[in-house]
């Protein structure tokens, strides 16, 4: 890539942060060159962002309506998802799978509430309740 | 508590791993930039695993995993390079200190994920992020050089004590480097010529269809059968690969321009102008790489009359290139 053509899109996914690419001068070597983004990267970003948050709104609404815990908003709103909560906290797929469903997430005892805490970082109070 | 400033010269990079080695070996008077510490571990490559699902979504990468860079530069190299790892957090934060308090530049392995100054969007579960410490301010703060960022950041201790010791793959364990001893004087010439050739060879994949061209050609395939799929499942499938290529500090092209730049820099080192061609045909698969992410995109924005064979047709274009690379770079003689 050009040194010239590398893209400066402002992409607001950066946060006002640039990222450095490699490209070739006008003698033909490479440097260091800072972009404020691509068009065609944040999109991507965007897309990919917007179906977690997606994901996250309808668990909020399904929660509230009594259909899912509040493990399962927390859970896509921190950005993780069945395996990677398995993996941080030690449960099985198949038990966090269980403690996605109402019935069986509000008789769990506090001691594994606390896992859940710890590897999300939140509160016993935040972690069982669900926002307005 | 006083501060602790240590010195340290912050250089911008594409990716964390191969900038934060850079920026320990300058530190300690070798000059080995990015793009020479990534040519140098052969760490180019590239994988698809549809087993393997992050969110759902297939493991595509451009590179080699992680750690392989730090541990191929300081073998080849032969730097002294010590790292550990703690099953106790409190003696893993204590080491820190006492490291920055000796004086030394330490390098760790964190999590993305619990960083603050990562931007809201690019925050994920990942924990194989490297960046380097260099210093304590009187409030508790760690100073941070984190290579992916323009500018030094700060991070509370108690935010990277969770950074370090995040659990799930890849799990960092407190894991924290530093530089011992460098070699005084290197000649970079031999590793150049090795690295390139098994870097050319990886290149036709292994066995397993998983891997370099194979993997391409295999992602192809897998991107015709989407036609079956849902238009939803299909955006976010070729949005994942461009991120993959793009998003997660690759230097742009999924690492094709910062290989194109290691050759360059090795054509001037050993002033050969086969290194110099090749390094203008890296170049070239870069751009091809660049605009299968447009098209991929553009396909799924509607636009234009793209369809999913289109897409895929671009992307074997990619593996056919890179097959005429690999024979440029295994035809190349040391002089």
């Amino acid at each position: 890539m050009n040194e010239k053509d590398v893209p400066q899109d402002d992409s607001a996914t950066y946060q006002g942060q640039k990222k450095l690419i490699y490209a070739v001068d006008e003698s033909g070597h490479y440097h260091g060159v800072k972009s404020t983004g691509w068009e065609v990267e944040s999109f991507a970003t965007q897309m990919a962002v917007d179906d977690l948050q997606e994901q996250t709104q309808d668990a909020l609404i399904q929660a509230k309506q009594g259909q899912v815990s509040a493990l399962a908003y927390h859970m896509l709103r921190l950005r993780f998802d069945i395996s990677s909560l398995s993996q941080t906290t030690g449960f099985f797929q198949w038990q966090i799978k269980r403690h996605l469903t109402p019935k069986v997430f509000n008789k769990l005892p506090e001691r594994k509430l606390n896992t859940y805490c710890e590897v999300m970082k939140l509160t016993l109070a935040e972690l069982t309740s669900l926002p307005e | 508590m006083t501060d602790i400033i240590l010195d340290i010269e912050h250089q911008q990079s594409s990716h964390c791993e191969s900038g934060v080695i850079s920026t320990l070996l300058r530190s300690k008077g070798l000059n080995i930039s990015e793009p020479m510490a990534f040519g140098l571990s052969s760490a180019l490559t590239f994988v698809y695993l549809p087993m393997v699902k992050i969110g759902g979504l297939p493991l595509i990468a451009y590179r080699m995993p992680p750690k392989a860079i730090i541990k191929a530069v300081c073998k080849k190299l032969n730097v002294d390079l010590d790292s550990q790892t703690f099953s106790n957090q409190a003696k893993g934060m204590q080491a820190l200190d006492d490291e920055l308090a000796k004086g030394n530049l330490v390098g760790l392995q964190t999590s993305v994920y619990w960083l603050p100054y990562f931007p809201e969007d690019m925050r994920f579960h990942f924990n194989a992020h490297n960046l380097v410490v260099y210093g304590k301010n009187a409030q508790g703060n760690y100073l941070i050089s984190d290579p992916v960022f323009e500018h030094v950041v700060e991070c509370p201790a108690e935010d990277l004590q969770r950074a370090r010791f995040a659990k799930g793959a890849l799990a960092a364990k407190g894991r924290m480097y530093v530089v011992r001893k460098v070699p005084q004087q290197i000649d970079l010439t031999p590793h150049i010529y090795s690295s390139i050739n098994k870097t050319a060879k990886m290149m036709n994949g292994l066995l397993l269809p998983f891997f370099g061209n194979k993997g391409i050609k295999f992602l192809a395939k897998k991107i015709r059968a989407l036609v079956k799929t849902k238009p939803k499942y299909q955006k976010l499938f070729l949005g994942n690969i461009v991120r993959m290529q793009e998003e997660i500090g690759t230097g742009g092209a999924g690492f094709r321009f910062m290989f194109a730049s290691f050759l360059d820099e090795s054509a001037k080192l050993t002033d050969n102008n086969e290194l110099q061609a090749a390094a203008k045909q890296a170049t070239q698969v870069g751009d091809n790489w660049r605009e299968f992410a447009m098209d991929a995109v553009l396909f799924c924005k509607k636009r234009k009359d793209l369809s999913l064979d289109n897409v895929a047709d671009k992307l074997e274009s990619c593996a056919t290139q890179e097959q005429a690379l690999r024979s440029t770079l295994l035809a190349i003689k040391s002089q």
